[in-house]
């Protein structure tokens, strides 16, 4: 049975540092130009150029080591990496070998059986390689009639994190995965888009029976760009590496690519991954020394990390875990949370309002809280003034709706529109007895003992004022009233 | 004297003072080449147009009474690995024939902008691999001093331009002795500075750790002037160093009184040719005249240096070498599929040495072989730089021949690649330590082939290192004689 088994996870993320420029270049990195337009002889790796490090993508580094406790090292040298192919136009990628930026991190993640620490083994600098376009029919360039090389992201600045094999499910790859991009995006590091290839992840996978000491034999699925694809992939090559040993066969070492759509992973021909990298030290660039200061400096200027912001949010704000996880997803969407709570929204309300009105809205399409037309501040107000009992709720969703088109204050709308509820017992009685006295029925009905019949003529009242009324006081009136 | 026969700095005297023009300096150097280069082969892309409109320049600016900068219409050969934008550059190698870089190598950008007259791109073993200029994969150079032997190498090019007098100066690399050795066989002096002196920026590259660019020229006076042009920090070369540089032409004449001149025991070894060593016994007493000590000292893993340079520069070498695939630039043979081009691309394109070298570097730094060579030829250069920190607490330099022999016949050496690496075995060890080094004429052998001496300075002060040469130079006349060229023609 598949039970009989356990599975075993390393991952190693690629993640592009949000820098202006590349990596040994001043050429920019943004994303989508048209082809070879964001290249220089640097990037292009012409005859007699030299790479110069850009300090910026160091610091992203250290803030990225850092804000996953890794610590730094205080030398790092960068390697070469060799292999030929057309995308890698100097035949050799400078890389972080044997001495790399920093060593020994954690992410903790959430479990159905609480929470998991996953170690990280290794955080090393890097370049990403160019693109190739119009490949041969097979999708493999080996067979194409010709091909084109884009170098536009030859040089991109890249970070490699590497864990340790401590993830046991493909739900626990998924989970280290959000952990991570939310501590990267958090820490300002990346944007961790995943459609423009600033993550990408390859993954190690063994199994081997409950209870075993010794790991299995693992196969690498290369290059997946979206946590769905990867928890699918990780899930499928699990579940055939348990059948291969189950039919008394052996799983092969070998490096394998998934095809999402077949929803198959397949072996790489073995001459494209049969690589010696003969990797040896960068001569063109010199050892890094890492200063304790600098460290310090960098460890200064993080931000609150979503562990911690997580943990905070429920104490301060008494928030349960699933609102506390939501809210905490993203920096920007915490900071939001937290700037309608200094606009003197309660934390419940806000919370309420900002996941279920704001968030559906945004969803539904397919913007980012980044994108709102509702500020916090604005948000804030239709919270209190509900709070308070100037509108009711359900006009508060009318005004919101109103907010979210227009970009109106709140305030605004209730008054041009006289949507403040009506909470003047003397208005209220008069609007409850006309009501009564166009239903004697469920009067009867009630006093017959079909209380039920209270939500009707509550209904009847709020339909009278336009829903101005004030619900409570509206009950409280017609209670007194029925039963007289 | 005739024109051709003034240093760099009377050339720049003469014009500066209006006794001759840059024009026609530059006019007697294309003469030259057209009566020599057809008999030595020394060029391999010349640029008279180029030269001439830079020359004019200069004078133009002399005229107006615009300042002028310190090589201003000085004749100028550059080794054909150093970029220069828009003009062929290719390592005498049939790969890169006919690339024209979009950019000038930091050297070429510094001389140009000091007035220097660029004249054109010399002759080299291809891709700087070699020591006889016999792999350049279009014809060998012959040496002015006798049509049948080479003129040394890689930068034999570079030597021989200046010891047929084409031009004052030339520019060289130098990964392990490329500048060093082809100066002795052709007697012209020739410097390698310390690595990180020199922007490396624009030097197509062999051995990365290792390569430095340097001056060729007649006289030490002369090597001085283009070295205070080219060094310095290069914001494109994350190697160079950010120290100041100093005027190397201020301090030459301070004399060597005090200074200690270290003799190593280890390379006084059997396989020096006679005369050398009798040059070299001499030389020691011009030194011992001019006041400096002389004192045996130790560097004890001098027998492993050429083991070491031969793992560590193939392994680099295997390294730089791979862009050359047939995709970007240079010389594509198309196949079936992207193995196959690669394998054409890379069988037509590069020669034999080069071939041997890749194959040797790939084999040190490959899966079960990098502990045994590569890892272990790092540790060995350790200790060789030891050693040299170690001579150099008891001495301020050291004197060694540059080569074990003077130029060899063209051929003689080509069927036995590692006699042939022998020519490097006294010039490798200062690139392995990243030490300066200068070759200077010494003395001739009874064939009339030039000899040379090496000096090897402390890391950063070629200023000893060039005072010291100077004052051999003002006691000797070696470097004054030229080749009878006449007589071959």
């Amino acid at each position: 049975m598949d039970q009989d088994y356990e599975i075993v996870i390393g991952l190693e993320v690629h993640v592009e540092l949000a820098t202006d420029s590349k990596i040994f270049c001043p050429c920019p990195t943004a994303f989508g130009a048209p082809p070879n337009t964001q290249v220089c002889p640097v990037c292009l790796g012409l005859p007699g150029t030299l790479p110069v490090l850009n300090r910026q993508v160091l610091v992203l580094a250290i803030r990225a080591a850092l804000a996953l406790e890794a610590t730094p090292a205080e030398h790092t040298k960068f390697d070469r990496k060799n292999y030929f192919y057309p995308d890698l136009p100097k035949a050799y990628q400078i890389s972080q070998f044997d001495q790399p930026l920093a060593l020994r991190g954690i992410i903790e993640i959430t479990t159905p059986a609480g929470p998991k620490r996953i170690r990280i083994t290794r955080v090393h600098m890097e370049e990403d390689a160019g693109k190739l376009l119009h490949p041969g029919a097979d999708g493999r360039l080996g067979t194409a009639g010709s091909s084109l090389v884009d170098y536009n992201r030859t040089g991109v600045p890249l970070i490699e994190i590497v864990s340790e094999p401590d993830l046991r499910s493909a739900d626990e790859a998924y989970a280290y995965l959000i952990a991570l991009k939310e501590i990267l995006q958090y820490a300002g590091v990346s944007d961790c888009n995943m459609e423009e290839g600033s993550l990408r992840c390859d993954a190690n996978i063994s199994v081997r029976l409950r209870g075993d000491q010794v790991l299995g034999t693992k196969a690498e699925l290369k290059n997946m760009n979206s946590f769905k694809h990867i928890r699918s992939a990780i899930e499928y090559e699990a579940r055939r590496q348990i059948r291969v040993l189950q039919e008394g066969g052996q799983v092969v070492q070998e490096s394998r690519l998934w095809d999402e759509e077949k929803g198959v992973s397949y072996p790489m021909r073995s001459k494209e991954e049969a690589h010696d990298y003969r990797y040896f030290p960068e001569p063109d660039l010199p050892v890094i020394t890492i200063s304790a200061e600098m460290c310090e400096a960098i460890s200064q200027s993080l931000p609150e990390l979503p562990q911690a912001r997580r943990q905070r949010f429920r104490q301060k704000y008494t928030l349960n875990e699933y609102n506390a996880g939501v809210l905490t997803s993203s920096r920007e969407l915490a900071d939001f949370f937290e700037s309608m709570v200094d606009c003197q929204a309660p934390a419940q309300a806000a919370c309420n309002w900002l996941t279920v009105e704001l968030l559906g809205k945004l969803n539904a399409e397919g913007r980012r809280i980044t994108q709102s037309p509702v500020g916090p501040e604005h948000l804030a107000e239709l919270v209190r003034m509900i709070e308070s009992g100037k509108i009711s709720g359900k006009i508060g969703k009318q005004v919101f709706a109103e907010m979210y088109q227009s970009g109106r204050t709140p305030e605004d709308i209730v008054a041009k529109q006289g949507l403040s509820q009506i909470s003047d017992p003397g208005v209220l009685e008069k609007v409850v007895d006309e009501v009564l006295a166009a239903h004697p029925g469920p009067i009867a009905e009630y006093r017959n003992g079909k209380t039920q019949t209270m939500g009707f003529l509550v209904g009847r009242v709020m339909q009278a004022s336009q829903g101005k009324a004030n619900p409570k006081l509206v009950n409280q009136i017609l209670k007194e009233r029925l039963d007289r | 004297m005739d024109l051709h026969e003034h240093s760099a700095l009377e050339i720049r005297e003469g014009i500066a003072r209006g006794k001759f023009t840059a024009q026609e300096v530059c006019e007697r150097v294309f003469a030259r080449i057209r009566d020599w280069d057809p008999k030595f082969r020394i060029f391999l892309a010349s640029d008279e147009e180029g030269a001439h409109s830079a020359a004019t320049e200069v004078d133009r600016k002399l005229a107006a009474g615009e300042p002028v900068g310190l090589l201003a219409g000085i004749p100028l050969a550059l080794k054909d690995n150093l970029c220069t934008s828009g003009f062929p550059t290719t390592c005498a190698s049939r790969i890169l024939e006919g690339w024209r870089p979009p950019y000038n190598a930091t050297v070429v950008e510094r001389v140009k902008a000091a007035g220097a007259v660029l004249v054109g791109k010399v002759n080299m073993d291809e891709f700087a691999m070699g020591s006889s200029c016999e792999n350049s994969a279009f014809f060998p150079t012959r040496n002015p001093w006798n049509p049948e032997c080479v003129v040394g190498g890689s930068s034999g090019g570079s030597a021989a331009a200046v010891a047929a007098d084409l031009v004052p100066l030339a520019l060289g690399s130098d990964t392990g002795g490329s500048i060093r050795q082809p100066a002795a066989f052709c007697g012209v002096t020739g410097l390698k500075p310390t690595y990180g002196r020199v922007s490396r920026f624009g030097l197509v590259a062999f051995a990365s750790s290792l390569d430095q660019i340097g001056p060729l020229a007649r006289s030490v006076e002369d090597a001085a002037l283009l070295l205070s042009v080219i060094a310095g920090h290069d914001q494109q070369d994350a190697t160079s160093t950010d120290l100041p540089v100093p005027d190397y032409l201020l301090r030459l004449r301070e004399g060597v009184k005090g200074l200690k001149i270290g003799l190593p025991r280890e390379f006084i070894s059997a396989g020096i040719q006679p005369e050398i060593k009798a040059a070299l016994e001499t030389a020691q007493k011009v030194f011992a005249d001019a006041g400096a000590d002389l004192i045996e000292v130790a560097l004890p893993h001098s027998e492993y240096c050429l083991a070491a340079y031969y793992l560590a520069a193939t392994a680099e070498a295997s390294s730089n070498l791979a862009r050359y695939d047939g995709v970007q630039y240079g010389l594509r043979v198309s196949g079936d599929n992207l193995l196959e081009m690669y394998g054409a691309t890379r069988a037509a394109g590069f020669g034999s040495e080069v071939k041997r070298r890749i194959m040797l570097g790939t084999y040190a730094l490959s899966a079960g072989y990098y502990e045994a060579y590569y890892k272990k030829a790092l540790q060995v250069r350790t200790l060789i730089q030891r050693d040299f920190e170690q001579a150099m607490t008891k001495c301020d330099l050291i004197l060694t021949p540059t080569s074990p022999t003077t130029a060899f016949r063209l051929g003689e050496k080509m069927e036995d690649p590692l006699t042939m690496y022998l020519s490097d075995v006294f010039t490798i060890s200062a690139n392995l330590a990243g030490l300066p080094g200068i070759s200077i004429p010494c003395g001739y052998s009874l064939e009339g082939l030039p000899i040379g001496l090496q000096l090897i300075g402390r890391a950063y002060d070629e200023e000893t290192m060039l005072r010291t040469a100077y004052a051999y130079q003002s006691r000797t006349d070696w470097h004054k004689q030229r080749p009878a060229m006449e007589e071959t023609k």
